[in-house]
Formats: structure tokens, C-alpha cells, sequence
């Protein structure tokens, strides 16, 4: 996976991308703004949903056990996967036990972060995805780049094509003569996916909240397949993280509100389903719970990095980004793009490969994000807290042991000079000396830097070194008209 | 668990959760309305998210629910076990009533076109309704996998103004299905299509004794 500058720099050049990009998240952007204009207790609904998470997390052991006998009281079986491999494989050896080949899956973040489509696919299991952008991206063999709208980055033209190329591979052909209206293509995707809905046994799920109090879980959509995948099959398997749980019922006050205005800026999303355990004749004979940490512990156990797990992953921070606006999603390396991924992918995955240590930097700081976050995480204080570990290392937990990480490769430089920026400021008079130096020979200085420092000045002006620097000129001018001044007076 | 706990080294032993401070300083209503005005309010909601809603008194609702699904030319329909026998009174014989058991699977649900239910509660700030799975309403798949859904809502005692007011009527044992316009995805360059996979049409009848003469 490359760094987030060389895949930005790729996806950057593509101007279709970017143009629908721009349409679509200044679309949302706009939406969102209203719905969020209607509530005028927005900014206390956004305190108490951070509160209630923040409570959640301090006390994250005590609420997932009770959410464990809640479960298993309701009828249902708990799971817990310390990471991706585990959640796999105990989802696999779930469907194996059922006798199935095939599942139907709900949109899911956590099933896209542990990559498990590919797994069952080496255990012989095709897992559909029924989420009209999501089976987007599957027919075109390509990768979510938006939390919301996965598919975000396609037009209706190339739909078209991936429709009428790919479905009969699949299953039911798109129809003769499918045109690009996105109506057309809507219809198209109710035929194909219909038949996976009628004969499902099984089918696979995410889910937004899980109450600790009650054992419920509760599943927030638009186009009813959710609740197809939900309702329809004999055995449902929920992976979730281990983040995602609420204290009580009464919290989903609190949420309902605040993700379908911050998220696709309505009201109330067409349809939000909850279950706990299992209903007699309505829905699933068999549920099964599967707990994911997979960095999530780690991520706890970093008491600023903490708050990235509050995320209720609405993309309203993504819709706002400057910077994801001209990158696009892919350049993120992640299930998780824009701003959010920027911390929460390192955090879950440790800073140690190029494309982890660059995402800190994905971003220009504005604080757009941080503004729009409906349960106020900070993600610029994040942001700057990880570059720091990048450069300098230091403790911090990975794979639940605490350790002290070393710095990230490839920022040798900029570590050098940060120490050498330090003890230059430590040290006034060499500080001036050198300024006065850098003055004087100010037109021999290049405009471009030789060597390892080449590639970062290819996108850069270098700053001009001023004749006079600030501390000669302030000696200079107030330094002595304040002397000045005091005699006349 | 044991590595949840080692992630929480720095929260005091003693602390317990509730001593997490959590202000509920938001509202738990938008404004101040009176029944009827909720009423009034849900219906723009609903509509706004592309609901169809109708106004009728009580004695006029068979004769609505029969030109509703004639309208639709359905020639079978899903009843729920416990739905007011005299709601689908005016319908003809020839429309099939197909009764919500075990025994139904959804081959048998996607050949048939509506579907009849009432509800558990309507949140006027939002234009929803929630289903409960209680007897008039059925088991989730039967508003699921027909393409035409008449969601009966009694007012005003079905209809509360916001979601906190929602969940306290709300057992949160019950499968619950929260339905706020009808299935719609925006996922084609954020255009709004109604009906990918869920009923095409949500049809809201508001009847009470209130809306006499205001259909």
C-alpha cells in the first residue's frame, strides 16, 4: 500500500474523480447543514452523545459484560475476536456449521476492516453484498472510498457498464438494454439482489449500536436490504466492535438524533431496525454476536487516541475535508477514509507500515472536521498527538502490550531537524548568529533543496530568507523608539 | 476483557460508571405543540420523505384501505393475525388475504403485492413510524418484502412529537422497525431513488376522530 502522498498524487491528476467529489460532498455538506439547523439543542445533543461514549469507554469492560448477558439471556451466542484473523475465522467456522456456501451481507465498516469477504472466499463461501453501493464496488472489483456512499467515486455511466459486464457473473443478468438513469440502475440492482434476499440462509451484519442494558442491536439504513439480511435468513452473524456499545436503551435518544442529520443529513433514515437475541417465528432461529477489538484496546489504551472510539462513523468529517475532497477515499489505504481513518486506521493498526505513518499527515489541520463531528472528537488535537509518534516514537499499546514504539522510518530528517529546531531555540545566541548569517548570504540560497530534501520542495516554494530578521528588526525599530518614546514624553 | 481492562490503567478503581458525568441538557421535545398540530406536523414529515398520506374519520377507513389497494390493483394482501377484522371489510373477495404464519417464506411474500398493518408509535419530528411486531402489525418480513405498505397510525394517541418521547413507549424486547418514508438509496450520484429493496410505496393513513371531514 503506498503512502498517502503518492496515492493522493495519483488520485489527485483524476479530474473525474475530483468533480465527483466535489459535487458530492459539497451536496451532503449543504444538506447536512439544514438538518442540523432544525435541532436548536444540536450542540448539547453533540455533548451528551460524546459524554455517553466517553462513560462507555472509561467503563468499556463493565458494559460489554453486561451486553454479554444480555445477549445470551435474549437467545443469542457472544464471540470474541481479539483481531481480524480470529473474527474470520470464527464467522467462517459460523457459516461452515450452517452447511451454506453463500450469505447475504449488510453494509458493514468493521466486516470491510477485517477483510472478510476474502476470507470466506478462500474457505469456498461467496458473500454478497446487498447494499446497492456496495455491490457497486463488488462487481467492479474495486474498494469502498467513502463511509457512506461507497461508491462515491463512480459515475452513472461506469454503473452502467459494471451492471451490464458483470451481474450474470453473479447471478440474475442486468436487463436488456439497461440505460444510466439512476433509477434504471436501482431497479435493476432490486432484481438481482431480490433472489439472494428469497433464498438466503444466512446473512451477515455490522451494527451502529448495541445496547449493554437490553442486548439489543440496532442497525440504521436506507434501502431495506439491511433489513432483508436482518429479518429473512435462518442465522444472522453480527461482527461488531467492541466500541460500539451504549449504556442504555434511553441512550438511543441521544444517537438516533444525531447520526441521520450529521450522516445523510435527514431527518430519520428510512428505516432503523434493533433486535435482541432471537424472536420467536420473526426473523433469525440462530444470532450470533462476534465482538471485534482488532486495535481497538490499543487504541483505549492512549488516552488522547481514546476519543477517535466515540467515531458513530457518520463520514460528516469526510464531506467536509478539503483534503479528502481532491484525494479521494482510496488514498486513505483503509476501510476508513478522511479524516476519521487519518487517526483511527493508525491507531488500529499501529504506525509501523508507510502508508500508517503518512495518514497523520492526510490532513491541513483546519478543523472543519471537529466542527461537524456530532460526537466532538477532536480530530486535529489526534492528528498532531500521532505525528508525534511518528517522529518521536514512545510508549504507547500494541496488540495489548504496552511497549515503546520506535520512530516511524522514513521521517529521519524531519526528527533531525526538530531536534536541531530544538536546540537552536535553546540556544538564543546561535539563533541569532545563524539568522544573521542566513540574511547575508540570503541570494546565494537555492530555490529548490539538493538532496534527501529535493522531493518536499518539489511541491514547495521555498520561503525567502527576509534581508533583516524579526529579532534585529525589533531590536532595531521598537527596541529603540520605546527608548525613544519613553524620553519624549 | 483482560485487555480491555489493561487499556483502562488510567481510570481510579474506584470510579464507577455512573460517576462519568453525562449532562442531558438537550430537549426532549423541538417546540411546543398541540395534538393536533403534532398530527399536522407528522403528516409534512411523512410527506416530505415521500409518504403518501391520507386523513380519515374511523367509519370511513374500509372504504379508503378498499380504494387504496384497487388503486394499486393488488390482488393479494398480507394481513397480520390481530388486524381489526372490519379495517379490510370493504375490500372485495377477489383480493387474496394472505395471513402472516410461521409458515409463510418469502417466496410466498414476493408474490404478493400489499400489505396492511397498524403501528406501535408515530414521531411527529420526524415522520416516522415504528412497528413493534405486535399482533396488528405482524411479523418485520411482511412490511418488508411486498412493494406497497398501508400503515394505519390511530391519532392522536399513537403520535408523539420526538424520538425520546419514541423509545419511553418502546419495549426494547421487541423487534422494532423504525419506517420513515419509503426504502430509498441516494447512492447513484446522490440522486434519491425510491424502492431498492424495501416497498416501493408507503402509504400513512392518519384516522381518528379528529380527522373527521379533513381527508
Amino acid at each position: 500500500m503506498p503512502s498517502f502522498p503518492r496515492a493522493a498524487d495519483a488520485s489527485t491528476r483524476n479530474t473525474q474523480l475530483r468533480a465527483n467529489l466535489r459535487h458530492a460532498t459539497h451536496t451532503i455538506r449543504a444538506k447536512r447543514a439544514t438538518a442540523v439547523a432544525e435541532l436548536d439543542d444540536w450542540s448539547r445533543l453533540r455533548a451528551a452523545g460524546a459524554a455517553i461514549k466517553d462513560r462507555t469507554l472509561r467503563h468499556l469492560d463493565h458494559y460489554l459484560e453486561r451486553l454479554e448477558s444480555a445477549v445470551t439471556a435474549a437467545g443469542g451466542h457472544v464471540h470474541w475476536a481479539a483481531d481480524a484473523e480470529e473474527a474470520n475465522r470464527i464467522v467462517t467456522e459460523l457459516v461452515q456449521a450452517t452447511g451454506e456456501r453463500e450469505v447475504v451481507k449488510v453494509k458493514s465498516m468493521a466486516t470491510q476492516e477485517i477483510g472478510l469477504n476474502s476470507a470466506l472466499a478462500t474457505a469456498g463461501i461467496t458473500a454478497y453484498e446487498t447494499d446497492l453501493a456496495e455491490l457497486i464496488v463488488q462487481l467492479g472489483d474495486d474498494l469502498p472510498s467513502h463511509i457512506l456512499v461507497p461508491a462515491i467515486h463512480r459515475n452513472r455511466g461506469e454503473i452502467r457498464d459494471i451492471f451490464a459486464e458483470r451481474m450474470a457473473q453473479w447471478g440474475r443478468p442486468a436487463p436488456e438494454g439497461l440505460t444510466d438513469a439512476p433509477a434504471d440502475l436501482a431497479e435493476a440492482a432490486r432484481l438481482h439482489l431480490r433472489e439472494k434476499f428469497l433464498n438466503a440462509k444466512v446473512g451477515i451484519s455490522g451494527a451502529n449500536f448495541m445496547v449493554a442494558e437490553t442486548g439489543t442491536l440496532v442497525v440504521v439504513e436506507s434501502e431495506g436490504n439491511g433489513r432483508m439480511c436482518l429479518t429473512l435468513p435462518e442465522t444472522l452473524i453480527s461482527v461488531v466492535g467492541i466500541e460500539k456499545v451504549v449504556p442504555t436503551f434511553q441512550d438511543l435518544e441521544v444517537f438516533l438524533q444525531l447520526l441521520p442529520r450529521s450522516s445523510t443529513a435527514e431527518r430519520m433514515n428510512p428505516y432503523t431496525s434493533t433486535w435482541t437475541g432471537t424472536t420467536d417465528e420473526d426473523g433469525p432461529r440462530a444470532f450470533h454476536l462476534v465482538l471485534l477489538d482488532n486495535g481497538r484496546t490499543d487504541t483505549l489504551a492512549d488516552t488522547v487516541g481514546r476519543q477517535a472510539l466515540r467515531c458513530i462513523r457518520c463520514s460528516a468529517c469526510l464531506n467536509v475535508c478539503p483534503v479528502y475532497e481532491r484525494a479521494g477515499g482510496h488514498a486513505y489505504g483503509s476501510a476508513y477514509p478522511g479524516p476519521i481513518g487519518a487517526i483511527l486506521t493508525p491507531q488500529l493498526r499501529g504506525t509501523g507500515s508507510e502508508v500508517d505513518a503518512s495518514l497523520p499527515y492526510a490532513s491541513s489541520l483546519c478543523g472543519a472536521c471537529y466542527e461537524v463531528c456530532p460526537v466532538a472528537i477532536d480530530i486535529p488535537e489526534v492528528l498532531v498527538h500521532l505525528r508525534e509518534r511518528v517522529v518521536e516514537g514512545g510508549p504507547a499499546s500494541v496488540r495489548g502490550t504496552r511497549t515503546v514504539i520506535k520512530p516511524a522510518k522514513g521521517h529521519a530528517a524531519e526528527r533531525a531537524a526538530m531536534r536541531a529546531a530544538r536546540w537552536t531555540l535553546d540556544h538564543p545566541r546561535v539563533l541569532r548568529t545563524g539568522q544573521r548569517l542566513a540574511s547575508r548570504t540570503r541570494r546565494f540560497h537555492p530555490r529548490r533543496l539538493p538532496g534527501p530534501g529535493r522531493a518536499w520542495s518539489d511541491t514547495r516554494e521555498l520561503p525567502r530568507v527576509p534581508e533583516e530578521s524579526f529579532r534585529d528588526w525589533w531590536q532595531r525599530t521598537r527596541g529603540e523608539s520605546r527608548t525613544e518614546g519613553r524620553k519624549t514624553t | 476483557m483482560a485487555r480491555v481492562r489493561r487499556a483502562l490503567t488510567d481510570v481510579p478503581r474506584a470510579e464507577t460508571p455512573d460517576e462519568v458525568p453525562v449532562e442531558r441538557a438537550y430537549h426532549r421535545v423541538h417546540g411546543d405543540r398541540t395534538a393536533a398540530e403534532s398530527v399536522d406536523l407528522l403528516a409534512e414529515h411523512l410527506a416530505d420523505y415521500r409518504a403518501i398520506v391520507h386523513r380519515v374519520d374511523a367509519p370511513s377507513l374500509p372504504a379508503l384501505i378498499a380504494r387504496l389497494l384497487a388503486d394499486r390493483g393488488a390482488t393479494g394482501v398480507a394481513v397480520p393475525p390481530g388486524l381489526p377484522a372490519s379495517w379490510l371489510s370493504a375490500v372485495p373477495d377477489s383480493v387474496r388475504r394472505v395471513p402472516d404464519t410461521a409458515e409463510l417464506t418469502p417466496h410466498d411474500l414476493d408474490a404478493v403485492s400489499s400489505v396492511v398493518t397498524a403501528c406501535a408509535v408515530a414521531v411527529a419530528e420526524t415522520g416516522t413510524v415504528v412497528l413493534d411486531a405486535a399482533p396488528d402489525q405482524g411479523r418485520r418480513r411482511i412490511t418488508l418484502v411486498p412493494d406497497h405498505h398501508v400503515c394505519v397510525i390511530r391519532v392522536p394517541d399513537q403520535v408523539v412529537d420526538s424520538v425520546p418521547q419514541a423509545l419511553e413507549r418502546l419495549d426494547p424486547t421487541r423487534p422494532l422497525t423504525w419506517i420513515s418514508g419509503p426504502s430509498a438509496t441516494s447512492d447513484i450520484e446522490l440522486d434519491r431513488v425510491e424502492g431498492v429493496h424495501g416497498p416501493r410505496t408507503l402509504e400513512v393513513i392518519l384516522t381518528g376522530p379528529e380527522t373527521a371531514g379533513r381527508s
